[in-house]
């Protein structure tokens, strides 16, 4: 009998452990980066300034949520010299669209801790849909959302004009992320 | 008679000059260039010419080591002999330290070198913008020492052959058997 309560209770309280809801996201271990190439050359980037929010129930994969609003201003496009040219009317048009906006629509779960969001990105004045492999990494303290996926610059008009050439600047961008987040 | 080089050496030494001939310029000119296609295009293209002269001079050196150099004219002045081996030492030296220091620059400015677009070279040093900006400074100096080298090399060698009237441009020029006869 006795047994019985103490293994109803490690039930229960293992159960609570995971039903933790991931809402709190802490920017310092987050990131988002970036990698392209441009004459065949691997240069890598990123942002350092973003917020994200965020609900994540493992017990409730489907009605999960998250945005993400990114700063432009904060690029690091590899040197000082690409930062200037990104924020120009070509890249980013950074005085016009000063964010970039991802809005999540659905969360289908793929077994073992990875899911598939789908949502909508807004960059420079322009939404496309985007599938984004999420994986769970459960922590002590956090739990990290994991991801990587490829867009394509043009979709957004990123780098037009003399740009617009995939032969010197590829139009394939690795971005890569990670989310740090607490439960409550 | 052995008094030039051999075929290899000579066909080494105008190869990695013509090289040396576009890089330098095309170094001083796509440092000034605004961002664009073709800057970033200009500075692939001088990597890889960087690249390769530093791999044709590592052959260079071997041939040299494996090779003896022709006999120099006679009546040379002991101190230009002795002058002529530190300038050839140091040519030497810069056109392995100017791909070299070039090399490690990219990596520390955050873009490593592609040979080609094809093969990449492994990044020595991590990124790291001071340091990027101190190897940018080596990488200038050391090539305008090079200048100055070769300002030397080619006026001493001019020199010998049109003023002193010393047979010595056909040492290491192209063209045939009928040059080494006379």
């Amino acid at each position: 009998m006795r047994t019985l309560t103490l293994g109803l209770l490690a039930l229960f309280v293992a159960s609570t452990a995971h039903a933790v809801e991931y809402t709190t996201v802490l920017p310092k271990q987050s990131r988002v980066d970036f990698e392209f190439r441009q004459m065949g050359v691997p240069v890598k980037g990123g942002f350092k300034r973003f917020t994200a929010q965020m609900a994540f129930d493992p017990a409730r994969p489907e009605a999960a949520r998250a945005q993400i609003d990114i700063d432009l201003a904060s690029i690091d496009a590899g040197s000082r010299e690409a930062d200037e040219e990104a924020a120009g009317k070509l890249w980013f048009n950074r005085s016009a669209y000063p964010k970039a906006t991802f809005v999540s629509s659905s969360v289908r779960a793929l077994g073992d801790d990875r899911y598939e969001m789908r949502g909508t990105l807004t960059l420079k004045g322009r939404s496309r849909e985007l599938v984004v492999p999420v994986r769970f990494v459960p922590g002590k303290t956090a739990a990290g959302f994991d991801g990587s996926f490829i867009l394509k610059r043009l979709d957004f008009g990123i780098g037009e004009g003399m740009w617009a050439d995939v032969a010197t600047v590829a139009n394939e961008v690795r971005v890569t992320f990670r989310i740090a987040a607490t439960g409550k | 008679m052995p008094d030039r080089y051999t075929p290899p050496a000579i066909v080494l030494h105008w190869l990695v000059a013509l090289l040396i001939f576009v890089a330098f310029p095309l170094g001083v000119y796509m440092h000034e260039l605004p961002l664009s296609p073709r800057k970033l295009q200009l500075y692939s293209y001088h990597k890889w010419i960087g690249v390769t002269i530093f791999l044709l001079v590592g052959l260079r050196l071997a041939w040299r080591a494996t090779h003896v150099p022709p006999p120099l004219p006679a009546g040379i002045a002991a101190w230009q002999l002795r002058a002529s081996a530190i300038v050839h030492g140091l040519l030497y030296v810069l056109m392995l330290a100017i791909p070299l220091t070039g090399w490690l620059m990219s990596s520390a400015k955050g873009f490593p070198t592609v040979w080609f677009g094809i093969l990449p070279l492994p990044d020595l040093v991590e990124k790291n913008r001071e340091l990027g900006d101190l190897l940018a400074g080596v990488h200038q100096t050391l090539n305008f020492a090079l200048l100055g080298l070769v300002i030397l090399h080619v006026a001493a060698a001019l020199q010998h052959h049109f003023i002193e009237r010393q047979p010595f441009l056909q040492r290491m020029g192209p063209g045939g058997k009928a040059k080494e006869s006379t």
